[in-house]
């Protein structure tokens, strides 16, 4: 079976500084991966590479097969491949309901439509008002997301990034800045969201990571250094080294 | 009640009287479009009318860009003139060759005139938004202005195009010679534009447009290209603005260079951000304020583009969303039974800010007015710019006024505090 995210021999170099290096991964359908690493690893920086917000200096990414390196974002999402961004990045001045419906339109197939009614389009609005009921702000739904409480702009944007109904879905830290109450809800959202789909997520509540992944792989200095199991990796001496070292002491 | 009367969602419906009342506010608009020339009905009033109708048509236009894309053009205006030039050679034809198309289907070509400039240029101009558009439509602006100088063949040189209206085919036995007859021509095209205008903001294209201006790189990652956004946006700007222009070119019957140029796109960007950008009612009330303190304005002080300027300076420093935007500040004040809170600390500051006003507009007018000596007159009190009287009363309107002005500016504030707060614990402000 072809891989969801095929990563091959890729590298990003900024200027001369070398960020990602020969980078590999291998997402399967279906499958919840992790990527964990330290600060500045490099993993914002993959996820860039892989919806097509940056291009790689060399190298290729495959989604489902096909290759997608060097595609524009918007075309990769269309081929189904959904992303959240670590610093909440939604329409600021729309409210909750315009930003969900927004991110519904393409794949629901009103496209650049300007002769039909928004507002009268059902499939749009049952869809919308179901995601918005999935990320609990249906009671928010009126509300500019410019003005929603921290935790509430982390919940729309998984929400944004779901609700197209990609395959493939990728989270950049959903649950940075959360308290333990909102991650542990969160998480449990990420769960049911992702059911049937395939989610890469970097996470760094290493109880997050171990509890949700199917698969972790570990990015130290724009390069993954190992990757398998939650098992195997708890076990994997070079990542005790390089990254678990301070907890396993 | 039927199954089917149920919504869906309690939440997904809106209150009962809404959709009324928005229906009431159009026919209202519309009726009152109407009742006008019958209650002003001399030539003046309804020339000034007649303006402020191409106005608002050109300005709804212009907020498609500004307000619903988010892109600022210095250039509007090469589509308003080119409409113009387009409805009046059309006129000119459809006289030549005996076609049988009525007046009333002129401003159409005038759109199409606007179109067809932003089908072949805005794709062009619109893949990048911000500084790098803003300096393109400056650019193309001069550009176009410039070379209908150069190309008579097409815009006539200075003396333009020139047109008569009344030798087209008659529409209901109307010659459309009398401004009365011209001014319900214009009065239906800004209806027809008007709504269409809105219905636009109400399609996944216009929504989307609102998510390109938010955040144009995050929409990529939705599935739309922000480059294609703009360039339909841009379109459909082009076009409005270009039955504008055709509405002009009737209305005057004569199409020239000054259509194009920059004075006519800065008007349309100032009345645009003064009525605001972020209702769609906005830019109406902008058109309607500008078009008449330029008309009222002109005859009454040669400096009028110097109070145009503080009007703009003033609106971008303390009421950035404009008019439409401070009118609405109160909205959620008087839904919640608070704006009875800010009357009476409105009511105190009206005085002294009219008097520090009056000081500004005295000293403007005495600096302008002091190597001319003629009086100035202002609400019917007569002053002598040369007399040092005048320099004092100026002087403490502008000085007395400001000090006074401010306390009562600041009790505005004040009692803001008060009425939002008590409009927060009942929920009507977040
Ligand atoms: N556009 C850029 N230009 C230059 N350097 C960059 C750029 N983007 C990222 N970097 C560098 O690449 C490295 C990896 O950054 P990245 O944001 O991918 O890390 P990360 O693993 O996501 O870290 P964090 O856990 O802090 O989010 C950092 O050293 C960063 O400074
Ligand atoms: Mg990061």
């Amino acid at each position: 079976m072809t891989a969801a995210i095929e990563v091959r021999a890729v590298e990003k170099r900024f200027g001369n500084v070398s960020v990602i290096r020969d980078l590999n991964l291998s997402v399967a359908k279906g499958e919840r991966h992790a990527i964990i690493g330290p600060n500045g690893a490099g993993k914002s920086t993959t996820f860039n590479l892989i919806s097509g917000h940056i291009r790689p200096s060399s190298g290729e990414v495959r989604l489902n097969g096909a290759v997608i390196s060097g595609l524009r974002p918007f075309e990769i999402n269309r081929r189904g491949l959904s992303r959240s961004f670590q610093v909440t990045n939604v329409f600021s001045r729309m409210t909750v309901w315009e930003n969900v419906r927004c991110a519904v339109l393409w794949a629901t197939g009103h496209r650049y439509a300007f002769w039909k009614n928004v507002d009268s389009l059902p499939e749009v609005r049952e869809r919308t008002a179901e995601i918005l009921d999935d990320i609990h702000l249906t009671h928010r739904r009126d509300v500019p997301a410019g003005l929603l409480t921290y935790a509430e702009q982390r919940e729309l944007e998984i929400g944004v990034t779901i609700a197209s109904g990609a395959t493939v879905v990728m989270l950049d830290e959903p649950t940075a800045g959360m308290s333990n109450a909102e991650t542990e809800r969160a998480v449990a959202l990420i769960r049911r969201l992702t059911e049937g789909r395939t989610l890469v997520i970097v996470e760094h509540d290493m109880s997050v990571v171990f509890g949700l992944a199917d698969r972790i792989s570990v990015l130290v200095y724009g390069h993954i250094i190992a990757s398998g199991t939650p098992e195997e990796i708890r076990r994997d001496p070079k990542v005790r080294e390089a990254y678990l070292g301070e907890e396993a002491h | 009640m039927t199954a089917a009367a149920t919504p869906a969602s309690p939440l997904s419906a809106k209150p009962a009287g809404s959709h009324l009342r928005f229906y009431a506010l159009w026919l209202l608009g519309i009726a009152v479009l109407i009742i006008l020339p019958l209650l002003f009905s001399s030539g003046g009033s309804l020339t000034s009318f007649s303006l402020i109708g191409i106005a608002i048509v050109f300005a709804l236009s212009y907020n498609i860009l500004l307000g619903q894309t988010g892109l600022l053009s210095f250039g509007h205006a090469v589509h308003y003139g080119l409409g113009g030039f387009a409805a009046s050679h059309m006129m000119n034809a459809v006289v030549a060759h005996g076609w049988p198309l009525p007046l009333p289907f002129i401003p159409l070509f005038g759109g199409l005139g606007g179109l067809a400039f932003a089908i072949l240029l805005g794709w062009v101009m619109t893949k990048r938004a911000g500084t790098v558009f803003a300096m393109i439509s400056l650019g193309i602006g001069e550009l176009v202005a410039s070379s209908s100088l150069i190309l008579r063949s097409v815009f006539g040189g200075e003396a333009g195009i020139t047109t008569d209206r009344t030798t087209l085919p008659r529409m209901f036995g109307w010659t459309f010679g009398p401004q009365l007859q011209v001014y319900y021509l214009i009065a239906f095209w800004l209806v027809l534009s008007a709504i269409a205008m809105y219905a636009l903001t109400r399609t996944p294209l216009g929504r989307i447009s609102n998510a390109v201006r938010d955040n144009p790189e995050r929409v990529q990652f939705i599935g739309y290209d922000p480059h294609v956004v703009r360039y339909l946006a841009y379109c459909f700007a082009g076009f409005f603005a270009g039955v504008a222009g055709g509405l002009a070119a009737i209305s005057f019957e004569i199409a020239n260079s000054a259509y194009l140029g920059a004075i006519q796109s800065g008007l349309v960007l100032f009345s645009t951000f003064i009525g605001g950008t972020a209702y769609f009612f906005g830019p109406i009330l902008g058109a309607i304020l500008v078009t008449y303190l330029q008309l009222g304005l002109t005859s009454l002080t040669s400096v009028w583009q110097l109070y145009f300027g503080i009007i703009f300076i003033g609106i971008v420093m303390f009421s950035p969303g404009g008019i439409a935007g401070l009118l609405m500040m109160h909205r959620p004040l008087i839904l919640a039974g608070t704006f009875g809170m800010m009357i009476p600390s409105y009511l105190l500051a009206i005085v002294p800010t009219a008097a520090l006003a009056c000081g500004v507009i005295l000293t403007i007018e005495t600096v302008a007015r002091y190597s001319g000596g003629d009086a100035i007159n202002l609400f019917g009190v007569a002053f002598n710019p040369q007399s040092p009287v005048t320099w004092a009363v100026a002087a403490v309107l502008v000085v007395g006024g400001f000090f006074i002005a401010r306390s009562t500016w600041q009790r505005i504030a004040e009692a803001w505090d008060r009425a939002a707060t008590v409009a927060r614990d009942r929920g009507y402000l977040a």
